[in-house]
């Protein structure tokens, strides 16, 4: 089977702006009747200001906090009371606020984005009050489990330079209790009007009416203009970096190994190759380095690759990495494994089978079509196509561009990935052996 | 600017797709839901195991992608990704479960594949102590996972010698496991009496009925009784009150609190009510404990209380992971909270709440392939149809204030729960005496 046989989701996607440069987005598809409400703000953990790391992570907290007709918790119990579930996520370059209803909730859920569009109600009180809250995500996510933050906290530091690139995004828990009423409020100045904004909606709703909602709860939100983005650029490693810290929790050898790839957005075109090796190295057990490093040598119990630190290829910007983790049976050196990667790249940039590549593009796309299945899943999606590439309708298309992917592009990404040009983590387990 | 909620539209009743229920001759049983959205296939496959050695049905969940008669393990894997597809395996008290995906189209050859492994799995020597070690390094690591640590000393708190009061093998238990086992427990129980098999999907019912007939039909009908007849799991023994216990985990930065309480079944009269008196209590994020030791007093991320219904019999816990420090008063707050369920039982308006919450989630659970799947695989196990949703929907309306205080007076008592606390002993064993004797594990 080849990717060419694989249909495209079957939805129509209609876009607009609003006056206040609000950009929407509109799947209908009466499939089920619920439907999914994402309103994605164009910054992430690189924007945050030095002295407060982990504050674009907060402020997603505190807009939960109320708005100006929303109490505090009334956001979730109005969600709730409509049969809907919500949440909200903050990655390196995007934040999200997403909400799934039946599909009668659809001005409710409209209602509640634009209220807290306009600001959220933030306090003393409810800052403290979720500042402790996110201590406790934290010790739950990092501080008391093994191997926490790695490697997506942990690497960044080891392979760039400047702050916006390298600090920790869950953040400091001194910078933590720093932060300030008034640190929200220009935060919220800087990066959250409606013009740095994508509202997206899918699922079971008249098109016609949503347009009319839309403008009747976004349209008066104030414009505002919208944050120039700086480039966090830095230059490319020109030689190995390496670093280890012990884990009092772990119990296996880890690393992780990651190289430089063309920026997801600007040079979309030579950045998917690492994608699809992605993977043709780690997905299954026919993949490369899994029928290599756990079943053959039995020097890793666990191996993934993937691309961008979280994992998601067509929600993130330049600069970005490919990553390749591994852990190890207890007592394998961490070298050896990282020779024989070496020597699976080299193989891989010989040449790889037509057959190969088609069977990994049949699996990519298949989990592509899976992320499409929830509605929630969806409005996500194309919010983020719509901020990072411009075009919410690229979500239907990454499965047949991917599906375009040479074996000469493959194997040209994994020549690129030479020892002089990765970053090297390694963790030693200190736990009970 | 608009200063005023907007109510909602008019309710959209929920509509559930009927399965489509065939059973081989063989003895499977088979259900088949057409569910057109993406087009892709979702399969569940659950086959009874009560009793069943937990280590060697791990391993042999670990190694039945490891070769068959007449493929390697990467052939198989080859098969599976070229229809984009994929196959899982686990196993608990109960079942052996097999379950995974593909494109609708590529669904036929993932179904041959699954054929092959459950006829002629071969679990070869070499990729089995692969796996061996694979599960023992992953245990090592889970050992040290707070969760994973309070979850098993419960569980044997709670059952003691039902085969649910040990769910997770240990690592000695995983290395002791000879090849003769797995071979043994996949001859003796991997046949097609009593298992189901669910497929949910952009799929055509007659036709994918063909393809399992096809891959399915001549898998070998006898278990080891010979009469085809699962084992049944016995029932859980009644819950035993009993002082708190103490997980010691030196320098734990946070304690693991975990408070377990009686539940009826999902076929009791009272299911309904005590569905809702879980969400009221900590089962959504407006329920009470949430709104107190997260909203509150920012004691924990995510206080949370659950009803689980598994074949042996019903259980609900309360969970929060909390500051170290905050142990003592967490946990009477806890308390204080489940025991208001019936002292300050909800009124209307906070019945309603979780009432309507609970009417959309069934809705929402229902929306994709894998909710389906998913949803019609736990029913099953109860012994139920994806129907009952419908039923138990009509009951949900049904419930007043009274039931629900009625059956939080019957089961939510902090004074007969079972209590157990992960944490650093040194800093939590005083704060933890206050609420009465506390022993170890």
């Amino acid at each position: 089977m080849t990717v060419a046989t694989i249909p495209a989701p079957a939805f129509a996607i209609e876009r607009f702006r609003l006056a206040n440069g609000l950009r929407v987005v509109l799947a209908p598809d009466p499939g089920a009747p619920v439907v999914g409400v994402a309103v994605v703000y164009d910054v992430g953990m690189r924007s945050e200001p030095e002295g407060r790391t982990g504050f674009a992570h907060l402020f997603e907290h505190m807009m939960f906090q109320g708005s100006h007709n929303v109490g505090k918790a009334e956001h979730m119990r109005h969600v709730q009371s409509a049969g809907g579930t919500f949440n909200g996520s903050t990655h390196i370059d995007y934040t999200d606020y997403f909400n799934l209803l039946p599909s009668n909730g659809l001005e409710l859920a409209l209602f509640l984005e634009a209220d807290r569009m306009r600001g959220p109600a933030i306090t003393d009180e409810n800052l403290a009050n979720q500042v402790s809250v996110v201590k406790e995500e934290i010790r739950v996510n990092v501080l008391n489990r093994p191997y926490g933050g790695f490697p997506w906290i942990k690497l960044p530091p080891v392979m760039f330079d400047t702050f916006p690139n390298a600090h920790d995004g869950y953040g400091s828990f001194v910078d933590l209790d720093a932060a300030t009423v008034a640190d929200a409020q220009s935060f919220f100045d800087a990066y959250y009007p409606a013009s740095n904004a994508v509202l997206s909606v899918a699922g079971d709703f008249d098109l016609e009416q949503a347009r009319e909602l839309v403008e009747r709860h976004f349209g008066d939100v104030e414009a505002r203009p919208a944050p120039v983005h700086p480039s966090f650029d830095e230059p490319d490693l020109d030689g190995e970096r390496r670093e280890s810290y012990v884990d009092e929790r772990a119990t296996l050898p880890a690393v992780a190994v990651a190289w430089r790839v063309p920026d997801p957005v600007t040079d979309l075109d030579a950045f998917l190759p690492y994608v699809v090796l992605g993977e043709l190295l780690t997905d299954g057990d026919a993949s490369r380095l899994v029928e290599r490093l756990i079943h053959t040598d039995r020097t890793a119990t666990a191996v993934a690759a993937h691309t961008t630190f979280m994992s998601e290829p067509f929600a993130s910007r330049g600069p970005t990495a490919m990553l390749v983790q591994a852990f190890l049976p207890p007592g394998t050196a961490v070298d050896a494994v990282l020779g024989t990667v070496d020597e699976e790249l080299a193989r891989v940039a010989e040449g790889v089978e037509e057959a190969e590549l088609d069977r990994v593009k049949a699996r990519v796309a298949a989990q592509l079509l899976r992320g499409d299945d929830s509605v929630m899943g969806r409005s996500r999606r194309l919010a983020t196509a719509e901020i990072f590439h411009g075009d919410a309708a690229m979500t239907t298309r990454f499965a047949s561009l991917l599906g375009e992917v040479t074996p000469e592009a493959v194997a040209r990404a994994a020549a690129a990935m030479t020892p002089n040009r990765r970053a090297v983590l390694e963790v030693i387990p200190g736990g009970v052996q | 600017m608009n200063n005023v909620v907007p109510g909602l539209a008019p309710e959209v009743p929920l509509t559930l797709p009927v399965p489509v229920e065939r059973t081989l001759p063989n003895g499977l049983r088979v259900l088949l839901t057409r569910r057109p959205g993406v087009p892709l296939a979702e399969v569940r496959l659950s086959i009874p195991a009560a009793h069943a050695d937990l280590a060697v049905a791990d391993l042999l969940t670990a190694a039945i992608f490891s070769g068959t008669e007449t493929a390697s393990m990467s052939e198989i894997a080859r098969r599976l990704q070229g229809v984009g597809g994929a196959l899982g395996a686990g196993a608990d008290p109960d079942r052996i479960a097999v379950s995974g995906n593909s494109l609708a189209t590529g669904l036929p050859e993932l179904l041959e594949v699954l054929g092959d492994l459950l006829k002629a799995a071969e679990y070869p020597d070499g990729p089995l102590e692969v796996e061996r070690s694979r599960i023992i390094d992953g245990l090592s690591v889970a050992e040290q996972q707070p969760d994973f640590q309070v979850g098993r000393v419960l569980d044997a708190r709670l059952w003691g010698d039902h085969p649910y009061g040990h769910q997770q093998p240990t690592a000695d238990e995983v290395a002791a496991v000879e090849r003769a086992a797995v071979l043994a427990l996949h001859a003796a129980r991997l046949h097609p009496a009593g298992a189901r098999l669910i497929i949910v999907g952009d799929i055509d019912p007659d036709a994918t009925a063909a393809a399992v007939e096809k891959a399915l039909g001549d898998w070998n009908g006898m278990g080891e009784s010979g009469t085809g007849e699962p084992r049944r799991m016995e029932p859980l023994p009644d819950m035993a009150p009993g002082p708190l216990v103490l997980v010691d985990r030196a320098g734990s930065v946070q304690s693991a609190i975990r408070v377990a309480y009686p539940a009826v079944a999902r076929t009791h009269p009272d299911n309904a009510a005590q569905h809702l008196a879980n969400l009221i209590f900590g089962g959504y994020f407006s329920s009470r404990l949430v709104m107190n030791l997260r909203e509150t007093k920012g004691y924990g991320y995510s206080p949370r209380s659950r009803v689980d219904h598994a074949p042996a019999g019903s259980l609900q816990l309360a969970a929060v992971d909390v500051a170290t420090e905050v142990t003592g008063p967490a946990l009477a707050e806890v308390r204080a909270e489940l025991r208001g369920m019936a002292d300050n039982p909800p009124d209307a308006e906070e019945l309603d709440l979780a009432r309507r919450y609970a009417l959309g989630s069934v809705k929402l659970a229902t929306a994709t392939q894998s909710g389906v799947a998913n949803y019609m695989s736990v029913l099953a196990a109860s012994g139920l149809p994806l129907s009952w949703l419908t039923e138990h929907s009509e009951r949900l309306r049904e419930v007043t204030p009274a039931d629900i205080r009625r059956v939080a007076a019957e089961r939510l008592d902090p004074d007969r729960a079972v209590t157990v606390v992960l944490g650093d002993g040194a800093e939590i064993r005083e704060p933890l005496a206050a609420f009465g004797e506390v022993v170890a594990p």
